[in-house]
């Protein structure tokens, strides 16, 4: 059989996600960021709105968030994406806004920002990549870094007396009124890759329905900073990460679980 | 024509209310105004003072060292501004509560009894109505109708029927404005 | 026709700004400033004209508000005093940088630190020398009466919008809290979104429809491409200076002494050069109305004219810097200013000028080495 056969559009079982452009990622191999980012343009395409859709990039590895995806996108200051966002979401009401954040980003230097924009329920997504360091600035630590976990700048590992203990966000975003979904999720596995995007699909249509906020986070790897083998990385993020940050919904439809 | 005024006294007397309607009807007869108040953290009972100009030019300083005409309404007031009356200029105070009246002789200087007249009338807060119908008494820079246009202006519609009340009270301030003749201090 | 109304410069600036059109302001109280949001809280602009209204919760994030509606074409305003300033200086350079148009206003008080809460001057290198970080500058507009206030946030908008740059409208404790007589503007209307994205579309993020993706950004990791865009700034800012630059002269025209002021300080300056005049002084006023661009060609030609230059600021000397620079030399340069919130007076400002540049002995030095010259 011949090679020219076979590549014919019946026989297509996968294919680029549309709304990525072709830029190469910058993100190194086994990052979850690659994943995170063509699951969330999986779900706007899917949705067809792609034309009404504003991202708001962080600072932190995804800072170029922009150059990835195909859509009309702003680059905010670090951790201000909430804030950058809900000026957009309350000028612009029919438009879909999301922010895409990293721990850093959004649990540290943009506590204020990410907690008051979930307290007003401005109508938008956040999609929160949890990979607990800080991956772009070369490994340091986060506020989501685990006990006893090494960095750069927690050489001997973090110690909660003198560090304190890794924020979960999350569960804190999940008892204000105003947040209408929270979720946690992760995509190193087809299957929760999968799971994922159906939380991402619901946020978004949480956004056309006007509902409030909706917060996806996905726990993520960082092999580069955890000095591990992408493989490696996604075991112990299953063994160290998921018992301190439970996978699963936290509130759907404006009710704790 | 330009008028420099101070009003000064504490907080909660209506000094800078008195300095709004009184810049009011300075625009309602086509004049230039500024009004600039002191402000702060102090409020109720605290002291408060605003400086008025009037003048049918372009004002340039809002903020003086000298007035025509000071209005004062507590102790601290007089100690701090009694000096700041340029040479001729008037002096008006409400004498209730005073313990060191003014002595300057260069200046014209005036007493409106009007916390013991606005008891009388039964509303403390046309006190300073009183004082400033005393004051249009001394210094008829804004005809009275322009005042009660002011009034409206800076009154918000649901007290609206408070002006009547007001016109009284400045009324009774005109009639009851009287000199005072320093004494000279006595150098010891 | 517009209306006449007595206001407070605060008052008169949020007023103005429903007027202008605005689609949003963000803001943060702090003394002595909180009147605007005040003001546009109890007016409801939503209903009015549709514009949105809202109380951040730090300055930080009214700035990135700022940022964010300014990505999408959005006229938007934020405004602030000193200490708030500093903490929105982030973010208005992330504006400069990311070439987006915003108005920003400061309503100066004295500092450093918590400083006081009293009319001040003292945010002039701030405002005018970067403030944040990186190589931008900020168009500066420096009312000195409310009806300035008033006028100046159109003129405001139109600058940030013709060049895509933030403006910053310097004003201070005496003018945002002092009332005085004020024509307001027509209302304009608003832009629908669609005149929006006819107009900003080739750059603003609205939604990717028929046209290639937007993206707003003050990064470029590429030096090259980096340095092209500072390049494209500093375009940006000759043009300003060229065909935007403002001032006002007053008694210039036989002026053996000049005083050079701005804002709340101009305003008192103009009451010293009329008390100088009446004792036989020539006086006159140089008032800069923008600061940045600085009336630099005025102040140099003046330089051959007069005796001796009074930079009058209500701070600790700071413009006195461009003063000097504009005048190279030509005369001697000198600063009078309270600090602290204290406002100096006509008679101080006079007697200082007699002081410190009638009575110098470099000015007279200077008369005689220029009839020497002659």
């Amino acid at each position: 059989m011949n090679v020219l056969d076979i590549i014919k559009p019946e026989n297509q079982v996968f294919c680029k996600t549309k709304l990525m452009t072709d830029t190469a990622l910058s993100y190194c191999p086994g990052c979850g960021h690659g994943t995170a980012h063509n699951l969330a343009m999986e779900v706007i395409d899917e949705m067809g709105i792609s034309e009404d859709t504003i991202g708001v990039a962080p600072v932190g590895c995804s800072v170029l968030a922009y150059d990835f995806m195909n859509i009309d996108i702003t680059q905010a200051a670090h951790g201000r994406a909430p804030a950058v966002a809900t000026a957009i979401a309350r000028t612009w009401p029919e438009k879909y806004v999301f922010t895409y954040q990293g721990d850093g980003d959004l649990a540290a230097i943009g506590t204020a920002e990410t907690i008051h924009a979930c307290n007003r329920g401005e109508n938008i997504v956040i999609i929160f990549v949890n990979n607990g360091i800080y991956g772009m600035t070369g490994g340091q630590m986060a506020p989501t870094t685990l006990e006893g976990m090494v960095s750069s700048t927690s050489p001997y590992g973090r110690e909660i007396k003198s560090m304190g203990s890794p924020l979960k966000m999350t569960e804190l975003v999940a008892n204000l009124p105003g947040v209408y979904y929270v979720t946690r999720q992760s995509v190193h596995t087809h299957k929760h890759a999968r799971k994922a995007k159906k939380a991402i699909q619901k946020a978004f249509e949480n956004t056309r329905l006007k509902k409030g906020l909706s917060f996806v986070e996905i726990v993520s790897n960082c092999n580069s900073g955890w000095k591990m083998t992408p493989n490696d990385a996604n075991i112990w993020m299953e063994e160290h990460m998921f018992p301190y940050f439970p996978l699963g919904d936290i509130k759907v439809d404006g009710k704790l679980k | 024509m330009t008028e420099e005024i101070i009003i000064a006294g504490f907080g909660g007397q209506g000094v800078l209310s008195m300095g709004k309607i009184l810049a009011y009807s300075g625009i309602m007869q086509n004049q230039e105004v500024s009004w600039m108040p002191s402000y702060g953290p102090e409020m109720r009972g605290g002291t408060a003072n605003v400086t008025v100009i009037l003048s049918d030019e372009r004002i340039s300083s809002p903020y003086l060292k000298l007035f025509d005409t000071a209005i004062i309404l507590n102790q601290q007031s007089m100690d701090k501004f009694e000096d700041t009356v340029k040479p001729g200029g008037i002096l008006i105070y409400d004498p209730n509560g005073i313990s060191v009246h003014p002595s300057r002789t260069d200046i014209e200087i005036f007493q409106v009894e009007a916390t013991k007249l606005a008891a009388e009338m039964g509303n403390k807060k046309i006190f300073n109505m009183i004082i400033l119908g005393g004051f249009l008494k001394e210094k008829p820079i804004v005809k009275l109708e322009n005042v009660i246009e002011g009034l409206k202006k800076s009154l918000s519609e649901r007290y609206h029927y408070l002006i009547p009340l007001n016109e009284e009270a400045i009324n009774k301030g005109m009639s009851s404005i009287i000199p005072y003749k320093a004494k000279e201090k006595v150098i010891q | 026709m517009s209306e006449l109304k007595l206001m407070k410069g605060n008052e008169a600036l949020a007023e103005a700004a429903i007027r202008a059109g605005a689609d949003a302001y963000f803001g943060y109280p702090i003394t002595p400033q909180s009147e605007v949001i005040e003001y546009l809280m109890t007016e409801q602009p939503e209903k009015r004209t549709g514009m949105v209204v809202l109380q951040a919760e730090s300055e930080i994030a009214a700035i990135n508000m700022v940022y964010g509606a300014a990505s999408t074409g959005k006229k938007v305003m934020t405004s602030s005093s000193s200490p708030g300033i500093s903490l929105k200086l982030e973010g208005i350079s992330y504006l400069a940088g990311a070439e987006l148009p915003a108005v920003i206003v400061n309503v100066v008080r004295g500092g450093p630190g918590l400083g006081t809460i009293q009319p001040s001057q003292a945010d002039y290198f701030q405002s005018v020398k970067g403030g944040g970080h990186g190589d931008y500058k900020l168009y500066v507009l420096a009312p000195a009466s409310v009806q300035e206030m008033s006028d100046f946030v159109e003129d405001a908008f139109d600058i940030a919008f013709k060049y895509r740059a933030p403006v910053l409208i310097l004003s201070d404790g005496l003018i945002g809290q002092m009332m005085e007589k004020v024509q307001l503007k027509d209302q304009k209307t608003r832009l629908t979104n669609e005149e929006l994205i006819e107009k900003y579309g080739n750059w603003a993020v609205t939604g990717r429809k028929n046209r290639e993706r937007n993206i707003i950004t003050s990064l470029d990791l590429q030096s090259e491409k980096m340095e092209a865009r500072v390049h494209r700034l500093m375009k940006k800012y000759e043009q300003m200076e060229k065909e935007d630059l403002r001032y006002e002269k007053i008694l210039c025209d036989d002026a053996d002494y000049l005083i050079v002021a701005y804002g709340s300080s101009a305003r008192i300056s103009q009451k010293a050069i009329e008390l100088a005049r009446k004792k036989g002084i020539k006086a006159g006023l140089l008032r800069p109305i923008t600061l940045f661009p600085y009336p630099k060609q005025p102040l140099f030609e003046l330089a051959d004219q007069v005796k001796g230059i009074l930079s009058v600021e209500l701070n600790a000397g700071q413009m006195i810097e461009d003063v000097k620079l504009s005048v190279e030399h030509k005369v001697p340069v000198e600063h009078f200013g309270r600090t602290g919130g204290i406002i100096h007076t006509p008679e101080e400002v006079l007697e200082a000028l007699e002081q410190k540049i009638i009575n110098n002995e470099r000015t007279r030095h200077h008369k005689t080495r220029e009839s020497s010259i002659l």
